[in-house]
């Protein structure tokens, strides 16, 4: 006896979206030149990481919660500046290393606490009222960045230094590319096997994936699920701040950093079929991927990264309408 | 002795409307007590109540003595309350041994509960690693009362564990139930009048979101007056 239904519909959502990546790579092969291609193609997994940071919390938060966090991009900059106050609180001679490391580090927990004061005492009132949620969530974002705003400027602040061992840069196929990107695509690629692993080996795991169908049910069985909710709030937007710090030796800290990201992370996640995690995991690369393609694409050929954006948009018409659902919808 | 579970004159709201208007159960410590009535009596609405998923407005709900007034679902079933909703509530994204763990309160409970629940329902060994959503109708049913006796629980509330199963499935299924009765107490609601009164020692008549009769069983069944007035369909 083996069990087949589920395993087949997730086998063909695979192969759907390594027949995408077939065709990235083969537009990348047509078009580009193999330096030209490594590079766009590394690009690619650094945006798409990046946008996985974000869009991995929001995505299992809303399976969960049954709330779309909109302010989840203002805990991407949230992150970052934090970063920038680390760095600065720290005494003068501490080395870079330390910095940095003591940067993430508290990135993250400042990212997870204020996500579970938020859940606390904001979202919490507002339960099965979803246009309040809107409202709140969005309001939020647009107060963080204005606070941002009025203590640190609006021009934002340089980024941060990076330790000197990333702040390389290497040469791959005749291209030239950053160290520190590369950083930030492994940082990426742990949490994604990170929260993978979480989701299917942790009694966690299995709790949240029972509530995304049913947390009644799980309340019922003896579980304090609003502590559930708080702790997975907490955890995505801890891994959002960590996103923001860990970009912010590249993009630097400004006001409304996080909203760029934050529409990219919702393409992401419609793309990858709203609650499912793999479906968020592979779309964010997809989509980092079509994004450095057609940015270089236009670059080459009309001299400005203007596709860059139209690109996920049309992407994301051309899944739903193969896949109503998303890549890993369900239904 | 008090019984274990004592649910005392208890009115219930979902919204502005009065589910319950007065239900009064008494579930001793060991054996079967059937709630019956009418589709739409409050039946399912009065189990709802007692796990606090629909707190009663008034009256009281006794668990081992303890009252169970304000308390929150989750810890109205760590008192030792095994729930077994008429949806059944199978987790279809988990595995048939997921759907197992996750009702553990302690580490170890499944392990310690395993060679029971395995010797009660053979069926869930062999589908240990299947998806809760492939499961048949019946397999389902199985799964849902196993997970509800993986923690030490005292008292099960099961709800219309017959609904929709074929004739020898709901005989494989009352056997098991049976054989629960030397370690819980258990509040079952069933539609099934033979299913019922084979398995229950007393029952108890909702009508209306009303309690308004209550005896043992083998009362009820020599008295076809009793079962016409209560339970007959018009
Ligand atoms: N969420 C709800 N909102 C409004 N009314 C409800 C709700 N749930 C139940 N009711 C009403 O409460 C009454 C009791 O429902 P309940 O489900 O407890 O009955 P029951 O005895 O379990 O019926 P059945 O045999 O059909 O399962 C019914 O009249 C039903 O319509
Ligand atoms: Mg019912």
């Amino acid at each position: 006896m083996q069990p087949t239904l589920r395993v087949n519909t997730f086998r063909q959502s695979l192969i759907l979206s390594g027949l995408f990546v077939l065709g990235l790579l083969a537009v990348n092969l047509i078009v580009f030149k193999p330096g030209t291609m490594a590079v766009v193609t590394l690009s690619g997994l650094y945006q798409g990481m990046l946008f996985f940071l974000i869009a991995a919390g929001m995505s299992i938060v809303f399976g969960l919660l049954d709330v779309l966090n909109l302010a989840q991009g203002a805990f991407f900059m949230l992150g970052a500046y934090a970063g920038f106050a680390i760095y600065g609180a720290l005494p003068a001679g501490t080395p870079i290393e330390a910095r940095f490391i003591a940067a993430l580090v508290g990135a993250t927990l400042t990212g997870g606490l204020a996500g579970a004061l938020m859940e606390i005492g904001l979202l919490r009132p507002l339960y099965a009222r979803p246009v309040y949620q809107i409202v709140m969530t969005l309001g939020l974002s647009t107060a963080l960045n204005e606070v941002v705003r009025a203590i640190y400027g609006p021009a934002g602040l340089v980024p941060i230094e990076e330790p000197p061992l990333l702040a390389t840069t290497f040469t791959i196929a005749g291209g030239q590319f950053e160290t520190y990107r590369v950083f930030i695509i492994a940082v990426g690629a742990a949490l994604m096997v990170g929260i993978s692993l979480l989701l299917q080996r942790t009694r966690l795991g299995i709790i949240i994936r029972a509530g995304v169908q049913d947390s009644e049910m799980v309340q019922a069985l003896g579980i304090n699920v609003r502590r559930i909710f708080t702790l997975v709030f907490a955890l995505g937007t801890a891994v959002a701040a960590l996103g923001g710090m860990t970009a912010a030796p590249f993009l630097g800290a400004y006001p409304g950093m996080g909203t760029d990201f934050l529409l990219v992370a919702i393409i992401v996640i419609v793309i990858g079929g709203m609650s499912s995690y793999e479906g968020t995991a592979i779309a964010s690369l997809l989509v980092g991927l079509t994004r450095a393609t057609a940015e270089q694409i236009s670059l080459q050929y009309f001299n400005t990264p203007i596709l860059a954006s139209v690109s996920i948009l049309l992407f994301m018409v051309a899944v739903l309408l193969i896949r109503p659902n998303g890549l890993f919808g369900r239904d | 002795m008090s019984a274990l579970l004592e649910v005392q004159d208890i009115h219930t709201f979902i919204g502005q409307f009065h589910i319950l208007e007065g239900v009064t159960v008494e579930v001793p410590a060991n054996g079967i007590t059937a709630l019956l009535g009418r589709n739409g009596a409050g039946k399912t609405t009065t189990l709802r109540s007692i796990m606090g998923l629909n707190p009663p407005a008034r009256g009281a709900v006794r668990f081992d003595g303890q009252a169970l007034h304000g308390r929150k679902p989750f810890d109205i079933a760590q008192l030792g309350i095994g729930y077994v909703p008429d949806y059944r509530a199978i987790f279809r994204q988990l595995t048939v041994a997921e759907n197992l763990q996750i009702a553990e309160r302690r580490r170890g409970d499944l392990a310690a509960r395993s060679a029971f629940i395995f010797e009660v329902f053979p069926d869930l060994e062999k589908l240990y690693q299947w998806p809760g959503g492939q499961l048949s109708g019946g397999q389902q049913q199985m799964l849902a009362i196993a997970r509800a006796l993986v923690p030490h629980n005292r008292l099960l509330l099961i709800d219309e564990p017959s609904e929709g199963l074929a004739p020898v499935i709901i005989e494989g299924m009352m056997a098991a139930i049976r054989r629960l009765t030397d370690q819980v107490g258990v509040l079952l609601v069933e539609q099934n009048f033979r299913v019922a009164s084979q398995l229950a020692d007393h029952y108890v008549v909702i009508e209306d979101g009303k309690s308004v009769h209550t005896g043992r069983m083998p009362d009820l069944l020599a008295s076809p007056a009793l079962i016409q007035k209560y339970l007959s369909a018009a």
